[in-house]
């Protein structure tokens, strides 16, 4: 069983620190949700992850079964079992659905391999049935066009058809209105399973509801500073996260972190 | 696939390859007279063409590079250093078997032999000079439909070829032009009967050998009332150190309620100047559609053109052009409105990478006393480096009141975003740079035939695998 380890991380960019000492492990089969009020670092700790080329690690290391991916360059991680959903899917004018998730299957493939492209459709179908797409939705350029639901939804079906061994969905709920959140959630929770580990990230409690995690973990200035269980996110629908700012004063450990407010 | 290695292997070579081969036809290096009379003599040519050819180069010798509009790189080019004509001086082989050995190499490399079995109704291969194979399929040949090389049909015939020859771009259209009047060489002659409609298209292919060499190949195609044909060609030459000159006129005369489809797919390695006239005249009706890929040269002019001759005739230009690094695509359209609804549609895109630069050349022309005269003009293009370079220069000029033309242009990059989004997919950053230029040109490649949009395809991955680094 493979896993993910997040130790003291520091991030940075533009020379500003968002990330300031993070800790957070999961595995494979394990459902782990980030939450947190807004600029506390999540999205953050998403793109680091993944290797976004702005933000630079200034301390502390990420870990994949025990082997540093620090140096490696997104693609790479990707192809390791490393997958993001993203908040904001890009739009790639040109290239349609099918030829782009061709292409990155083709790229998990060892050199000189063939993807069969009987099997690939035969897959895309299957998961695009799964997820309750519309055939026509191959043929469509990649986001291009498409509503915010779309969108998400589009990251879940690359998600399926990649097949990572871990996922962090970054704020896959925001810009989405209820039914198109129960769709979305509904995707998550058919592929959830042992040979899948998530790290759910949000804002919001109201997602949870759909995508019940074993774990929750609060994030504020840049650190995760309470983890538990499912419980957790509840008690933070009704605390809200005010009570962080209050601790902050009165936690010395993380007061430099009051000045962002 | 068993045959995986060698493929990529040839892939990564292009058409970078060469072999040492003894032309016993040499008109030496330089151009005089007595160079022009070489060639006549070699190809055993009737007194007209010396006569067309001496006067054309009299005209080449007055005409100044056109380098007050112009690139500069022109001046690059020695004409003195040139060689001219060389060829082996057999006739062309209407047997593959009977191609010699290095030079059947050489084509079985670049796929010649197989495209023809798989989709093609007929092919000619130009190896520097002259043409080595040339093979019309015997259904086709049989409809009446005439293929073969610029040498025999101006002398097998004369009748049809005297008619057309230098009527569309007259040797003084420009300095290369008359170039290639004066010293032309191999290139297709092409008659369709009318009506007939040619199912499967012809093929050209033109490869250059020889160093400091200039192939000069002339083709003329004449779709007659009512007759369709859709004509392909590829080019590709070594990578030598010195420059190699390419520098072709075609001319196509679509007669009324004739289809011309004229495909260019060319792969020129980056010592290349290629100075290509091309241009159609479409009569009552007629449609002529240039489909123009230029990958590679150092310096690419091209701008097929179409003479809008008869009422309703209809002139398409689509063009892609890559200038990849140090390279210079300098291409574009000429619509030239003669007579009343006729309509024209040009479409560009172009992409520079590293410091590549792609101009954007068109010239549309509609007089004032026509009516119902539609124009459409597209050009697209893609910077994909901080340092790479694109200029449109778009003169349309569209006078009188029943005659409308619509332009648009776009300058787009590729984002550092939509490379990230690729990459956390698992894409290389090159892979990602490639899947985002063939997503740009993706509309146009689809008209392509389908054996030409894979290559292109392939030709563009190989460019951008190397812009990243």
């Amino acid at each position: 069983m493979s896993s993910i380890s997040v130790q003291n991380l520091h991030a940075s960019i533009n020379g500003q620190e968002i990330l300031r000492g993070l800790d957070i492990a999961f595995s494979q089969g394990e459902v782990h949700a980030v939450m947190g009020p807004n600029g506390s670092g999540k999205s953050t700790l998403a793109k680091v992850m993944a290797g976004h080329p702005d933000y630079e690690v200034t301390e502390g290391d990420i870990f994949l079964d025990g082997e540093s991916i620090l140096e490696m360059e997104p693609d790479e991680r990707a192809r390791r079992g490393l997958f993001m959903a993203f908040q904001y899917p890009v739009e790639i004018p040109g290239v349609s659905n099918a030829n782009f998730l061709r292409a990155a299957l083709q790229a998990k493939l060892p050199q000189g391999e063939e993807l069969d492209a009987t099997d690939f459709y035969h897959r895309l179908y299957e998961k695009m049935d799964l997820l309750e797409m519309r055939r026509e939705f191959t043929a469509r350029s990649v986001n291009e066009g498409f509503s915010g639901g779309e969108k998400k939804r589009n990251e879940i079906l690359q998600l399926a058809i990649l097949e990572p061994a871990f996922a962090v969905l970054d704020e896959t709920d925001s810009g989405l209105d209820i039914d198109a959140l129960k769709v979305v959630a509904n995707g998550v929770n058919k592929l959830r399973g042992p040979k899948l580990g998530v790290l759910l990230i949000t804002h919001y409690q109201r997602l949870l509801n759909y995508i019940v995690p074993d774990f929750v973990h609060v994030m504020h200035a840049g650190k995760i500073v309470l983890s538990g269980g499912k419980e957790l996110a509840l008690e933070l629908e009704s605390k809200g996260y005010d009570w962080l700012k209050e601790e902050d004063a009165e936690t010395p450990a993380i007061s430099h972190a009051a000045v962002t407010k | 696939m068993s045959t995986a290695n060698n493929t990529i292997e040839i892939d990564r070579s292009v058409g970078d390859f060469h072999f040492d081969i003894k032309s016993a036809r040499d008109a030496g290096t330089g151009l005089t007279e007595s160079t022009i009379d070489y060639i006549v003599d070699a190809k055993q040519e009737p007194d007209w063409i010396r006569e067309f050819r001496k006067n054309a180069f009299q005209i080449f010798k007055d005409k100044p590079l056109p380098t007050h509009w112009a690139s500069h790189e022109l001046d690059a080019i020695d004409f003195d250093k040139i060689r001219y004509y060389l060829a082996s001086g057999e006739a062309a082989k209407r047997s593959w078997e009977e191609v010699p050995d290095e030079i059947k190499q050489t084509f079985e490399r670049l796929g010649i032999p197989e495209s023809e079995r798989k989709f093609l109704a007929g092919v000619e291969a130009q190896f520097d000079s002259e043409a080595v194979y040339s093979n019309i399929k015997k259904a086709v040949s049989d409809q009446g439909v005439i293929f073969v090389g610029s040498t025999e049909g101006l002398k097998q015939h004369p009748e049809i070829f005297r008619k057309w020859f230098g009527k569309v771009i007259p040797t003084g259209d420009n300095k290369f032009s008359a170039l290639n009047s004066a010293v032309f060489s191999g290139g297709s002659f092409i008659y369709v009967p009318p009506g007939v409609k040619v199912k499967h298209p012809l093929q050209a292919y033109f490869r250059i050998n020889a160093e400091n060499f200039g192939q000069f190949e002339r083709t003329l195609i004449i779709a007659d009332e009512g007759a369709e044909l859709m004509y392909m060609e590829g080019c590709t030459a070594p990578k030598f150190t010195t420059a190699t000159l390419h520098s072709a006129v075609v001319e196509l005369v679509a007669m009324p309620g004739a289809k011309i489809q004229y495909v260019t797919v060319q792969n020129w390695s980056p010592n290349v100047f290629n100075l290509v006239t091309k241009r159609g005249m479409a009569m009552e009706e007629a449609e002529i559609k240039w489909i123009d890929c230029n990958i590679g040269s150092r310096l690419t002019m091209k701008y097929p053109g179409v003479v809008l001759k008869g009422r309703k005739a209809r002139g398409e230009v689509i063009s892609i052009a890559l200038a990849g690094d140090g390279q210079h695509q300098d291409t574009g359209a000429k619509m030239i409105h003669a007579a009343d609804e006729t309509t024209s549609n040009i479409v560009s895109k172009s992409i520079s990478v590293g410091k590549g630069r792609a101009t954007y050349r068109g010239l549309v022309h509609v007089p004032k006393h026509l009516k119902g005269c539609k124009n459409n003009t597209e050009c697209d293009a893609l910077l994909i480096n901080a340092h790479s370079r694109t200029d449109t220069y778009p003169a349309i000029t569209v006078r009188g009141t029943g005659n409308a033309t619509q332009h648009e242009a776009s300058v787009s990059q590729i984002s550092a975003e939509q490379i990230f989004y690729m990459q956390q997919r698992g894409l290389s950053e090159g892979q990602a740079m490639s899947l985002a230029v063939n997503g740009f040109v993706n509309d146009l490649v689809r008209q392509f035939p389908m054996e030409y949009s894979v290559e292109l395809k392939r030709l563009i991955d190989l460019e951008m695998e190397g812009s990243v680094g």
